[in-house]
């Protein structure tokens, strides 16, 4: 193409460029940041080799390479290196990080026996193995050529064992509990009201309870008791040894045999296990489902509760309130609202949502439960759906202010074509205003989502918490508990990042929880950009 | 074509002699009628009498107040804030202001057409039928036949009868004009206001719209704002000339065309100004 003079095109006009160096400066800190984001999310689930270290002093370690950086204190011109591995065994070593002076380093092998493990508690392992005791009583040694093939058919096998047992001591001795927590309630009640026969009753539901609750556990012991648990007897770089039941192991895998179609099979396994499963060792290991769930759905129902009482604000002061000096004033307030800290709403929602507002809850319908049950309350106390109308509250200035502009933007040929047809005010809002800024309503609500599905400071006050492995979603009525805690993946970051006893085994986890959240709110704002273009659709080719 | 397309001239203006029909000489009656938006005065002591069943053309220069008193007809700048009138109107014999009258029952009387083409983004039926379902018909088969007698009275029926559930706004200029005149007329009003109906339209759509004018003469009263003299003189029965605000002359089209008696009359009208 020629290059064109015309005084009309920006090239050449200095505030171009001005105007461009914002937007590279606001891109350049966003790739920046998703980048950072992204690549430490994705590569916690990567299995690379992992060494054995020779150190200056003649000891060892054997592990994983977590970072490398300039030792402080170090000349710039002249800068040394210091390594982090991590080499897990935290019951020997008392902390799964070992910080190495590169300088003290005298050789890295890669031996193929390296074994890595994945365990129940005490974090991950980097070990040699020495024996296998296998479950029939058998023992193979590591130079056997059998010995991975029968670890690993001995992992899956103790995994199903550890299965039954999370089934038997979480879900069933779980839900025995809660019935027998309900029955205590029954009978406290009918004790009070001296109901003579429906104390009986109770108190034989109550020893009913309580024997299978016996038997329950003494499937438990069975489970975990009987039959030969396989062992793994290894042993460090420093050459102390121990010996892994094969029920704490959840993983293993060797570093240096792997070839790239096994790493992406180990990567996709975590990676699956990351999303579906729940947490582990405080929070540091395992997955997130619950915070998953919890996030997903909490942001679901602000946005239900939020756009239609933003739409109607929206919809009064714009089409039915005197416009005058009084509406200016609330409309101001409406747009500071959007300013105040969300610290603030959360405040508000345990003062007003949790206390007034669920507390009227439990005296008006579970009075009983409150009397009977040490006052431990229902709605009265932090929840989901508080969580939800919190953030709905906080985000409802976005929507309003959106719903205004799309109503505002509606061509006014469209407005008087319908009320010179005869229709009245509400009937044109109701079917020409509102279709027509659906689009403009869903921008705000995106926004809105956004916003309420990054928010951690207000959720902590009116019902997130650290740890609530079950979800809020079961088989009995209403199936969708609204009023129980929950587990929030903006929280998990915080918890995980600040409140953690062992913060570089959380970093990790921090890089990926992140990585998480951050797509399932583009995956929440894909969904309503998608409804969004639906609706537009709609309205192409229309020339006003 | 040539003669839409050169500047009026008195005499080159072809009029229709007026039909005589039958109906009231004073279906709307404009009393002493003056309007204010704000504290400017857009319409000042106009009296017109308007028969019903024929087409009355308003004319005049921009801003002389022709759609001030067309949206007047049907209390469509009641939406505007602060406006104010004095005077009255009435249309058969009773008062557009009456306390008794509901602005939306007025306005399922008074059509409007619009100088731009407003269709709503549905599709052309439900666009026909709005002021059917506004007033909550629901059977099928009354909503079909409104949509077919209304748009086959705006001449669009058989443009549109294959592709009723499109949406409206793949139409054409023209065509949305019309539709937009099929949506006026669904619900029988008596009135049809049409503020420039054809500003925006080629010289062939404009051409649909003048026949149809004719046509719908017959069941409606017509008033039309227009800026074309040609205009005014092939469809209307009588013609009212305005200025700043003011009535000029109103007559049968013939006389305000062909021996107009005020000297203004004659200069807009022979394009010396306007
Ligand atoms: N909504 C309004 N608010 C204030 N003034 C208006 C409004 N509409 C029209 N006017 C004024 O009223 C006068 C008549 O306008 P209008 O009836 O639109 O003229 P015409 O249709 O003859 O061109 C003009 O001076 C115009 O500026
Ligand atoms: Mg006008």
């Amino acid at each position: 193409m020629p290059t064109n003079s015309d005084s009309s095109t920006p090239r050449g006009e200095s505030w171009v460029w001005f105007t461009g160096l914002g937007l590279i400066v606001g891109l350049a800190m966003v790739v920046g940041l998703l980048s950072l984001v992204l690549v430490n999310g994705i590569t916690v689930f990567w299995a690379p080799p992992v060494p054995v270290v020779k150190l200056d002093d003649g000891k060892g370690i054997i592990g994983q390479l977590a970072q490398r950086r300039i030792r402080p204190g170090t000349p710039a011109n002249a800068p040394r290196y210091e390594r982090q591995y991590q080499v897990g065994l935290r019951e020997l070593n008392g902390n799964s990080y070992l910080w190495v002076d590169e300088a003290k380093i005298n050789a890295e092998e890669f031996p193929t026996d390296v074994l890595g493990l994945e365990r129940v508690e005490n974090g991950p392992a980097f070990v040699r193995p020495i024996t296998l005791k296998k479950s029939d009583g058998k023992v193979l040694a590591i130079a056997d050529a059998d010995f991975e093939a029968a670890l690993q058919s001995e992992v899956a096998s103790a995994r199903l064992i550890r299965e039954k047992l999370v089934e038997i001591n979480r879900h069933q001795v779980g839900e025995v509990n809660a019935d027998m927590e309900s029955a205590r309630i029954v009978l406290r009640r009918a004790v009070d009201l001296h109901q003579e026969t429906k104390a009986v009753q109770q108190r034989e539901v109550i020893a009913k309870l309580e024997a299978r609750y016996a038997v329950l556990q003494a499937e438990g012991r069975k489970v975990s008791e009987g039959g030969a648990v396989a062992t793994l007897a290894v042993q460090d770089a420093a050459g102390r040894s121990v010996t892994v039941p094969l029920t704490q192991v959840i993983r293993a895998w060797f570093p240096n045999r792997l070839d790239t179609p096994g790493r992406l099979q180990l990567f996709f396994s975590r990676l699956n296990e990351f999303i579906f499963d729940e947490p582990r060792e405080a929070n540091t290991e395992g997955g997130l489902m619950p915070a998953i769930f919890g996030t997903l759905v909490m942001t679901v129902f602000m946005s239900l509760m939020v756009t239609p009482f933003g739409v109607v604000t929206a919809i009064y002061l714009r089409e039915y309130a005197q416009q005058g000096p009084l509406l200016r004033i609330v409309r101001i307030s409406v747009n500071n609202l959007a300013g105040v800290p969300s610290i603030v709403f959360g405040v508000f929602g345990l003062g007003f949502f949790v206390y007034v507002l669920g507390g009227t809850i439990d005296q008006l319908f579970f009075a009983d439960q409150l009397k009977y049950n040490n006052n431990s309350p229902v709605f009265g106390t932090g929840g989901m759906l508080w969580c939800s109308l919190t953030l709905a509250l906080m985000t409802l200035p976005v929507v309003i202010v959106a719903t205004e502009e799309a109503l505002a933007s509606v061509p006014r040929g469209m407005r008087e074509a319908s009320l010179a047809t005869g229709a009245s005010k509400w009937q044109t809002i109701r079917d020409i205003l509102l279709p027509a800024s659906a689009p403009g309503i869903l921008t705000g609500v995106i926004l809105a989502m956004a916003r309420g599905a990054g928010e951690v400071a207000p959720l902590m006050l009116v019902g997130v918490v650290k740890l609530a492995p079950t979800l809020p979603l079961d088989g009995s009525a209403p199936f969708l508990h609204l009023d129980r805690k929950f587990m929030h993946l903006g929280f998990h970051v915080y918890d995980l990042g600040f409140q953690s006893p062992d913060s570089d085994a959380a970093r990790p986890m921090v890089f990926a929880t992140t990585l998480l959240l951050i797509v399932l709110v583009v995956c929440l704002n894909i969904g309503a950009i998608w409804i969004r273009n639906r609706l537009r659709a709609r309205f192409k080719g229309a020339s006003f | 074509m040539s003669q839409i397309m050169n500047p009026p001239s008195a005499s080159r203006i072809k009029v229709r002699p007026s039909s005589e029909r039958e109906g009231r000489k004073d279906y709307i009656s404009i009393r002493d009628y003056g309007f204010w938006y704000g504290q400017k005065k857009a319409l000042d002591a106009i009296s017109l009498d308007i028969p019903e069943r024929q087409v009355v053309a308003f004319i005049g220069p921009s801003g002389c107040g022709k759609s001030t008193l067309l949206r007047n007809l049907n209390r469509m700048n009641d939406l505007v804030d602060d406006v104010r009138h004095e005077g009255d109107i009435t249309i058969g014999g009773r008062s557009i202001y009456d306390a008794g009258l509901e602005v939306i029952s007025l306005r399922r009387r008074v059509g409007m057409v619009f100088q731009k083409s407003n269709p709503f983004p549905k599709s052309i039926f439900e666009n026909v039928v709005y002021a059917l379902r506004v007033v909550g018909v629901r059977d099928r088969s009354v909503l079909d036949e409104a949509c077919e007698t209304s748009l086959r009275k705006a001449a669009l029926w058989d443009e549109v009868k294959d592709r009723l559930d499109d949406s409206a706004l793949g139409l054409s200029g023209g065509q949305m004009q019309r539709l937009c005149i099929a949506r006026a007329i669904a619900n029988r009003p008596e009135i049809l206001l049409m503020d420039e109906p054809c500003s925006a339209l080629d010289p062939i759509a404009t051409g649909k719209i003048e026949e149809l004018i004719h046509e719908l003469k017959d069941q409606f009263t017509i008033v039309i704002v227009t800026h074309s003299m040609q205009q005014a003189a092939r469809v209307s029965d009588r013609t009212a000339f305005f200025y700043l605000g003011k009535q000029i002359e109103y007559d049968t089209t013939e006389k305000i065309f062909m021996n107009p008696s005020q000297a203004q009359t004659e200069a807009y009208i022979s394009g010396r100004f306007g």
